[in-house]
């Protein structure tokens, strides 16, 4: 069990940047295959193949480049930079603060992206995921902060050999994550500025006016921010390692199940519930676990 | 490559149809048909579209959208004239109010007549637009190389 640990431990911090630059879209890719695959067998259909993330991906980078202003796809680069920094810094074992503010600024850069354009329907889904950022911003910060009263310490690297299992410490704390992590990947009830399953949602929200390989670019960033997001249900449960995975598929396929199950709710509704989790469950926690050091 | 076979996405604009040739494209994607499981998706925003379906004998106000939604798409991109309304006009041909069929607008590649057209027709039509849509990149490439200095 511990050997995977130590191969971990025995490469260097740019060699885990590395692997997680050229692995992640991979398995992000298939994540997203799998899960219109297993969506579509859930509504009776045959569904794509699980490849077809990689096709889409392919055929749009083929695309003529159609851009409005030449403002729009530099805040996807800039999206793309800093989730994939983000990434890496989490999966060379750096600090989760950090790791939790760049992809803080990627969001905002993804929404800049979406103002930066004058179509009305780029406006709206712009407002909606600055709202949907608004929703999910303090749980994500909440966990690290828990994480750091039971562990002292902000860093991965030591997080995830923690002899103590975190999730004993923080199950509020995980169950406010889970909640916000339906809106972090833009699943129902809480798919607001763009959807994945809803196709023509405010006319696609806030990638409307992106295309060829700008959208390819967005779509590649999603893969990698799926896998940064259940590297962080993977810690909540790093004392071991095979338990840890099964809970990460587990997460993973609990969220397509609630996507299949919820309709799509009001903003008003995403903000209010997701702070009244993220107070009733996560702020307990750290006060629960405050009076018990 | 073969990627726009595999992945071809599709608008879908009503210009003056009786709706029945709409209700088909739609139910193309119902279990029933399942049009995903060619990796097709309907998309709403010409920007992100390949493939535009065209419906209806087209009157005087659709003329400016469908060129429209035609310019926005990026390269390459196909049109599919679905029932006989988008290919010909039928019966309504000769009225003062419609053109006469799609390709009296846009230049159409695909025609796929029927009254309404059965989704079977419609998922055919489709996927021949994917073989026009790989040799109209391919010939892009070719153009391009072949201007490069």
């Amino acid at each position: 069990m511990n050997s995977i640990y130590e191969a971990y431990q025995s490469l260097s911090i740019l060699e885990r940047m590395l692997a997680f630059l050229v692995l992640a879209p991979f398995v992000g890719g298939l994540l997203a295959g799998i899960d219109r695959k297993l969506s579509a067998r859930l509504q009776g259909r045959y569904g794509p193949p699980v490849r077809q993330p990689f096709y889409d991906v392919l055929k749009l980078l083929r695309k003529e480049r159609i851009v409005v202003n030449k403002f729009q796809d530099f805040n996807i680069v800039l999206l793309f930079f800093f989730t994939v920094f983000s990434g890496a810094l989490f999966f060379a074992g750096a600090n989760l603060l950090l790791t939790i503010f760049s992809l803080a600024l990627a969001g905002t850069f993804f929404i800049l992206g979406g103002f930066s354009v004058g179509s009305p329907y780029n406006h709206l889904g712009a407002e909606r995921e600055l709202i949907q950022m608004v929703s999910y911003e303090p749980m994500v910060i909440l966990m690290a902060v828990g994480m750091y009263q039971v562990a002292g310490t902000f860093k991965v690297a030591d997080l995830v050999l923690q002899q103590k299992p975190l999730i004993l410490y923080l199950p509020g704390v995980f169950a406010g994550f889970l909640y916000i992590l339906t809106i972090k990947f833009r699943k129902s009830p809480f798919d607001l500025s763009m959807s994945h399953h809803a196709h023509q949602e405010i006319v696609r929200g806030m990638t409307t006016e992106f295309s060829g390989p700008a959208l390819a670019l967005i779509e590649v960033t999603h893969w990698y921010e799926n896998v940064l997001l259940l590297g962080m249900v993977y810690l909540f449960f790093g004392f071991n390692p095979w338990v840890a995975l099964v809970v990460t598929v587990a997460t993973f396929l609990f969220e397509i199940f609630i996507d299949m199950n919820y309709a799509r709710v009001k903003w008003q509704l995403t903000l209010a519930s997701s702070w009244l989790f993220t107070a009733v469950a996560g702020v307990s926690n750290i006060i629960v676990l405050n009076f018990m050091k | 490559m073969g990627w726009f076979r595999r992945s071809p996405w599709v608008l879908h604009y009503n210009a003056t149809s009786c709706n029945g040739c709409d209700t088909e494209v739609i139910v193309s994607l119902t279990p029933l048909y399942d049009l995903e499981r060619f990796g097709i998706i309907n998309t709403g925003n010409p920007k992100h579209a390949d493939i535009l379906l065209a419906t209806g004998s087209v009157n005087e106000k659709s003329v400016q959208v469908l060129k429209n939604l035609y310019e926005q798409m990026p390269n390459p991109k196909v049109v599919v004239a679905v029932g006989i309304c988008a290919t010909s006009g039928c019966v309504f041909q000769d009225c003062y109010n419609v053109q006469g069929g799609v390709d009296k607008v846009l230049p159409v590649d695909v025609y796929v007549p029927g009254c309404a057209a059965r989704p079977e027709s419609i998922i055919d039509g489709v996927l021949k637009a994917c073989d026009i849509l790989e040799e109209k990149y391919a010939q892009r490439k070719k153009s391009s190389i072949g201007s490069q200095p």
